[in-house]
């Protein structure tokens, strides 16, 4: 993906800022799924989206959140050039160390059968993926998508 | 015994067990899966645990997570694993994680039934 793609002008734009509940997943995939219906992905399109925002979800859930609940803060652009940008972001534990993290298979929850692939799969199902992350404070993953459409 | 579970029903078919899911596998829905089927590998000990992926209308690494689980029990069990009939979005994900090199996995009769026809 263009670097110029991922900059452009900002059509229209929602935010959600859900509680970490498991339950809010769902509810999750199915907001920002409506909400990229304008631009008439392709079945293919909108399952790669709902995975890879499913992934950034889930692991403000499990890791950012573990032990507490708090917010989730999701905002979805659409830019010009049928482009989606998904920022999902938590006031959470942060991530030590985020190169370990992005690699495949790398998890620090084993009890809870984490298969370590939640990165691995929003990097593969998305165009360009940003992860910043500071210990303490928070995560913020931010996730670009060409929807070409039907 | 597990006799409601809303994202899965089952059969015992001599020795094997075999399980249909149904609908989302995520993070949230996994859990309770989870716990049931492994009730059931428990209480059945399956020479064969079939999972039936052709109802999954979606599934993210969680469910890559619960199928490892399934497949580490049951080998431990002494039993083998198969996934049937995984839907395109499913079978991406499985094939992302290389699932196809250590769990045996068995393609819908109506795909192999096109293939033939082409």
């Amino acid at each position: 993906m263009k670097r110029t793609e991922m900059c452009g002008r900002v059509i229209n734009s929602i935010k959600l800022t859900l509680p970490s509940y498991s339950v809010n997943e769902g509810i999750a995939r199915g907001a920002v799924s409506a909400f990229c219906a304008q631009l008439d992905p392709t079945a293919a399109e909108l399952g790669d989206i709902k995975c890879a925002l499913s992934e950034a979800v889930t692991n403000c859930i499990v890791h950012a959140y573990r032990d507490t609940i708090g917010d989730i803060y999701i905002s979805v652009d659409l830019l010009e050039g049928s482009v989606v940008r998904i920022k999902v972001k938590d006031r959470g534990c942060g991530i030590e160390d985020v190169k370990c993290a992005r690699m495949p298979l790398y998890t620090t929850d084993r009890a809870g059968e984490r298969s370590g692939m939640g990165f691995t799969v929003m990097e593969s199902f998305t165009d360009s993926m940003r992860v910043s992350s500071s210990k303490g404070k928070g995560t913020t993953v931010t996730l670009y998508k060409k929807i070409e459409g039907r | 015994m597990v006799k409601d579970n809303k994202l899965f029903s089952y059969r015992i078919n001599n020795d094997a067990l075999e399980i249909k899911m149904v609908g989302e596998i995520d993070h949230h829905s996994a859990v309770s899966v989870r716990a049931d089927i492994d009730a059931m590998i428990f209480e059945q000990r399956p020479k064969r645990l079939i999972l039936d992926l052709s109802e999954i209308s979606f599934m993210d690494s969680s469910g890559l997570g619960l199928i490892m689980g399934r497949y580490s029990l049951v080998r431990e069990l002494g039993g083998t694993l198969l996934l049937r009939s995984p839907t395109a979005a499913v079978t991406k994900i499985l094939s992302l994680a290389g699932m196809e090199r250590i769990i045996k996995i068995e393609k819908a009769f109506e795909e192999d039934d096109a293939n033939e026809e082409n």
